[in-house]
């Protein structure tokens, strides 16, 4: 994997910073520059609170390179509180069974690793949420 | 357009000779091969007929074989040396895109024929590094390193659909057995056995709520298309002459977690709207619709946004056997990519290949009974390219 390419995304991937567009409001993440809802330049960086829920989750078995010491792990689209969907692992689940609607909250995590000599690349996952927003 | 044209362009465009190469694992054969196999049979079946250019569907070679440049290898490989040759890559859709290129080639009257080729070389490579090949079709900065894969993004829509339809665990079974039912008299399908409602039922877990039983598998394969102006065509032919009557292709956005609406093939249903409104033509008009079915979800999904059916009801066509070849929509007429199998980028030139043979009366034991208009459309990952055909005999 590309260091450079890892060391771009670092406050997406840390963070969960996206974008807001000045124009029409709506939240952005992964960041994308121009805003997909009116298309114009939407470069306003947001911070996300990291509160989301799951919209729809599956559980992979047989996994692609970098992540077969994952397996088997818990891959989930995440609705983000601000609006846009996130596509995210799932961790720290224990034995809570996982369902459409479940309140969850981000962390850091591993994401992947390439050999003994390669990198390892953080990044955002999901855990459920340890307490509810008040 | 000039005074001259006889005819619209774009409605003088027809395929002139087909050929189809057993979807499997060819582990004695290479990626060359393949293609050379699918081009030397075509260029029989045309009969004297040459190709001006060629058109290579292909979307994993770079990464499985570690080879671009495929133009040039393969016409030179299968005795094309010095014809204009490239790839068109759009993953799953470079198949159908392919055609598109061809089909806008011909149309334009830059070229009188074009051919194109679709080849895959998939079990070179296996498991993780398969996987991660094909699941380059995803956003690799914000979906592959989480570890998504074709299966989990097919997944991940499955349980939406289901939960948010309210449909049975078992709503999809009759796709995946409808397909294995056809590719039973299908020579050139990888799985020429039936599957019933308990063997689905029991199908080991892929990506839960998806088993094996609802994915494709993505084997080596290649075929091919000639496509020819009217005027180069026999005069007497021996066989009913198949146009293309439609033509379009369409993107939303690449990552699944971007579409506007998740459940709505948003390129497949503009793709559809606009190949329909190329010939006047709407679903109802379609004798069989070669659907990219490389999960059973697709299958759903596609035949909603291709008019089939309202969103939320596409499940029901399967359970009201609605889908079978002498049935209101026949899908999948060879075995689809469930079971006549998914060879990646050559799908979509498979799935022209196949409308073909039904439109003309070569289906054999698939034939679909007096066929006239086909569809065809081809999907890349969780839709973000869709490209439709629309054939019809003339």
């Amino acid at each position: 994997m590309e260091v450079s390419r890892h060391w771009r995304l670092k406050k997406q991937r840390y963070a969960l910073q996206g974008e807001v567009c000045p124009h029409c409001s709506v939240k952005i993440f992964p960041p994308r520059d121009i805003c997909p809802d009116c298309g114009l330049d939407a470069r306003t960086p947001f911070q996300f609170s990291g509160r989301g829920e799951v919209y729809s989750f599956t559980t992979v078995r047989d996994a692609p390179e970098g992540h077969s010491e994952q397996v088997p792990y818990t891959v989930a689209l995440v609705r983000l509180e601000e609006g846009p969907l996130v596509t995210a692992q799932l961790t720290d689940l224990d034995q809570q069974d996982v369902e459409i609607g479940l309140p969850v909250e981000m962390v850091t995590r591993k994401l992947r690793s390439d050999g003994e000599r390669g990198m390892l690349v953080y990044g955002y996952k999901f855990r459920p949420l340890l307490r509810p927003a008040a | 357009m000039s005074n001259n044209t006889p005819t619209d362009p774009t409605q003088d465009v027809f395929i002139a000779a087909v050929s189809l190469v057993k979807v499997g694992e060819h582990w004695d054969t290479s990626l060359r091969e393949l293609a050379n196999h699918a081009i030397h049979h075509v260029l029989i079946e045309a009969n004297g007929l040459r190709p001006q250019a060629l058109y290579i569907a292909n979307a994993f070679a770079p990464i499985l074989s570690r080879q671009t440049q495929l133009g040039a290898l393969v016409a030179d490989f299968s005795g094309l040396r010095g014809i204009e040759a490239s790839t068109v890559e759009a993953a799953g859709a470079s198949g159908g895109m392919a055609v598109r290129q061809a089909y806008l080639a011909v149309a334009s009257g830059t070229c009188d024929t074009a051919l194109v080729v679709g080849v895959e070389k998939i079990t070179d490579k296996i498991g993780p590094s398969m996987l991660a090949a094909l699941s380059s079709a995803a956003d690799s900065d914000h979906e592959a390193p989480h570890g998504i894969t074709p299966a989990a993004q097919a997944a991940l829509l499955m349980r939406r659909y289901l939960h948010e339809h309210e449909a049975p665990a078992d709503a999809l079974a009759g796709f995946s057995i409808t397909a294995h039912a056809n590719a039973v008299s299908n020579p050139n399908a990888i799985f020429r056995r039936a599957l019933s409602a308990k063997a689905y039922s029991k199908a080991a877990m892929v990506c839960d709520p998806l088993t094996i039983m609802d994915a494709a598998p993505s084997v080596d394969g290649a075929a091919a298309v000639l496509l020819a102006r009217g005027h180069v065509l026999p005069t007497a032919p021996d066989l009913p002459r198949v146009r293309i009557v439609g033509s379009a292709a369409s993107t939303t956005a690449l990552a699944l977690h971007d579409q506007p609406d998740l459940l709505t093939l948003t390129a497949a249903k503009q793709s559809a709207d606009l190949a329909y409104a190329q010939c006047g033509l709407s679903a109802k008009d379609i004798d069989l619709f070669e659907l990219h079915d490389q999960f059973s979800i697709y299958s759903v999904l596609e035949l909603e946004a291709a008019g089939f059916a309202e969103a939320g009801h596409g499940w029901e066509l399967a359970r009201d056997g609605e889908i079978g070849l002498e049935d209101r929509i026949p899908i999948t007429t060879f075995g689809g990519s469930k079971a006549r199998g998914d060879p990646g980028g050559a799908t979509g030139v498979y799935q022209v290949a196949e409308v073909t043979l039904q439109l003309q009366g070569r289906a054999g034991d698939n034939q679909v009974p007096d066929a006239k208009i086909g569809m065809a459309q081809c999907l890349a990952s969780a839709g973000a390219t869709a490209c439709t055909h629309i054939l019809q005999r003339t």
